[in-house]
């Protein structure tokens, strides 16, 4: 009597071979590799962070954030760049915000599909990778002496404005793409206007991605040094800013600054100066973080 | 006029004459003539691909939106032709209503749903009475009406189309093209959708695009059968599909193609 032909898992496949082993093997070094690469990211990021902070956070007092830049080390404080900074960056999102967003809005729902429009496309890519320094001889060139503006915090915000335009755009570009096109065509369909269409129902639906976008790109415009030592904004200033068309300097300059000089004092200096850096660049990611949740709380 | 093309009785609320469509070089829809009766439902039907939802397209000027699409012929809307010089494709798009193939709710609430069309058309009455007349009509409010301020996406997929028939009647329109307004349901919603389109006839012009022949067959007066952008057959639903006077149609019906 022969026995009956297996059944269930237990019947054998002839036709493949199916390699279940070395398939498993595979999968499990893909994810380990992958926690690698992010361990090596976040092991860099720790050091830094841990290295500053015992640098520089014992120079953390309200001397250090409320004084002005001394050659005294116990003096030296970090007020008219912090100011600076914030002045500059506020007026930088004020100005790239609306033009940004206003671009985005025309390329993807008003511009005809031509050659003028592609070409502008693909610039506004290009200016994405010019390097910083080159938005600063164009700000030099054309705000602090075209149009007379001076070493002030207004040229320094439309440098900046320049400088992260592109990324504003292409992120809110694909912020709006990625809203589905089936809502346009149904709020269309009801007789809206373009106008009604893109105010009601695109851009509510863009706004996180847009945010976003927004938000990190201002993020990288705090920390550039480049441009605004090319703009001339100053190495010392000694008292707080306190309009767009007064001189300025910014963190990133004061650090630069406190780094090139002699005593290691200053050095501690720099350290607590980029702390408060990376203390503001947190606080505004935290802002965008909110502001996107409100935004996208979604139906 | 091909021969298998008839005038229906009644009064002519859309009418197609030699009315084409190309997409750059590939023609849709060409020269087609159809005129399509006041308060009666016409189906269009045939394969994939034969032109009905780029003709369907054509009553409510949706074609402009797709950049490369080119209309040729006339399209008239009670004798006016929808692509004359002066024709604003905005008020076109209010007066001819729309339902697609997917529901497309906004993720709003239900209210703003409706409220939308009503609101930038100017509507000056009382919007809880339009919103609840609509919702009606359409045959959603007694689901929905405890919870007008929920997301419409917490709808089921046959709610999401009732309400999207309910958001397009808020507008009052006096036709609404449906593109295969139930290919995206299951059999129970389909049935809700088809009884609702046998309500709303007693009020409105109903175009629908079906593959569905058994629906066409149910939901419509006269059935048009189209294939590769030409208009095979054109008549009474009846004739159509138990006396075609075509081969092709005939083909069709009996599922020998398509």
């Amino acid at each position: 009597m022969s026995t009956p032909a297996p059944k269930g898992l237990a019947r054998e496949i002839t036709q493949f071979d199916t390699r279940d082993a070395a398939r498993r093997t595979i999968g499990t070094v893909f994810a380990v590799v992958c926690f690698s690469a992010t361990v090596v990211g976040i092991v860099f990021l720790g050091v830094l962070l841990s290295d500053i902070w015992k640098d520089g956070a014992h120079r953390l007092s309200g001397t250090f954030m409320s004084g002005f830049p001394s050659y005294l080390p116990v003096r030296a404080g970090i007020k008219p760049a912090l100011l600076g900074s914030l002045w500059t960056l506020g007026l930088t999102a004020v100005i790239s915000f609306p033009i940004g967003v206003g671009t985005a809005i025309w390329l993807e729902e008003y511009a005809p599909d031509n050659r003028f429009t592609k070409f502008v496309q693909t610039n506004i890519a290009n200016l994405a990778g010019v390097p910083s320094i080159v938005y600063g001889i164009l700000g030099l060139t054309v705000f602090v002496r075209l149009l007379n503006f001076g070493n002030s915090i207004l040229a320094g915000a439309l440098t900046l404005a320049l400088l992260i335009l592109p990324v504003i755009i292409i992120s809110s570009q694909e912020a709006i793409k990625a809203v589905p096109n089936s809502i346009s065509l149904g709020a269309y369909a009801l007789g809206a206007t373009r106008w009604e269409t893109v105010r009601f129902h695109v851009l509510p639906q863009a706004m996180p991605g847009v945010l976003t976008g927004t938000i990190l790109a201002l993020s990288r415009a705090i920390g550039e040094a480049a441009p605004m030592i090319m703009i001339g904004a100053a190495a010392y200033i000694g008292f707080s800013p306190r309009g767009p068309l007064d001189q300025f300097t910014v963190i990133p300059i004061q650090i630069y600054n406190w780094t090139s000089m002699p005593q290691v004092a200053f050095h501690e200096l720099a350290a607590a100066g980029s702390i408060v850096l990376l203390a503001a660049l947190l606080t505004l990611n935290a802002a965008a973080i909110l502001l996107r949740n409100k935004y996208s709380r979604r139906y | 006029m091909s021969p298998s093309v008839i005038q229906p009785p009644g009064e002519i609320e859309l009418e197609a004459r030699e009315l084409s469509v190309l997409y750059g070089e590939t023609r849709a829809v060409k020269s087609i003539s159809l005129a399509i009766p006041d308060r009666k439902v016409v189906a269009f039907i045939g394969p994939s691909g034969c032109g009905k939802s780029t003709l369907l397209r054509c009553f409510n000027r949706m074609n402009d939106l797709i950049p490369g699409a080119r209309v040729e012929g006339e399209a008239l809307f009670q004798g006016d032709n929808l692509y004359g010089s002066g024709v604003d494709a905005v008020e076109v798009r209010r007066r001819i209503g729309m339902v697609f193939q997917k529901p497309n709710p906004f993720p709003k609430s239900i209210i703003d749903n409706i409220a939308f069309g009503a609101r930038i058309n100017g509507y000056k009455g009382n919007m809880t009475e339009l919103v609840e007349r609509s919702l009606k009509q359409a045959a959603l409010w007694e689901e929905v009406k405890d919870r007008l301020n929920a997301s419409a996406l917490s709808l089921s997929g046959g709610q999401q189309q009732r309400l999207c028939i309910a958001r397009a009647l808020a507008v009052e329109p006096e036709v609404l093209l449906m593109d295969e307004p139930a290919s995206a349901l299951d059999p129970i919603a389909t049935q809700k959708i088809e009884d609702l389109i046998y309500e709303l006839k007693q009020n409105y012009t109903v175009v629908i695009v079906t593959h569905n022949m058994q629906q066409a067959a149910r939901v419509s007066d006269y059935t048009a059968f189209l294939y590769m952008g030409d208009l095979i057959e054109y008549g009474p639903t009846q004739q159509l599909f138990t006396n075609p006077r075509e081969e092709q149609t005939e083909a069709y019906i009996t599922g020998r193609f398509g």
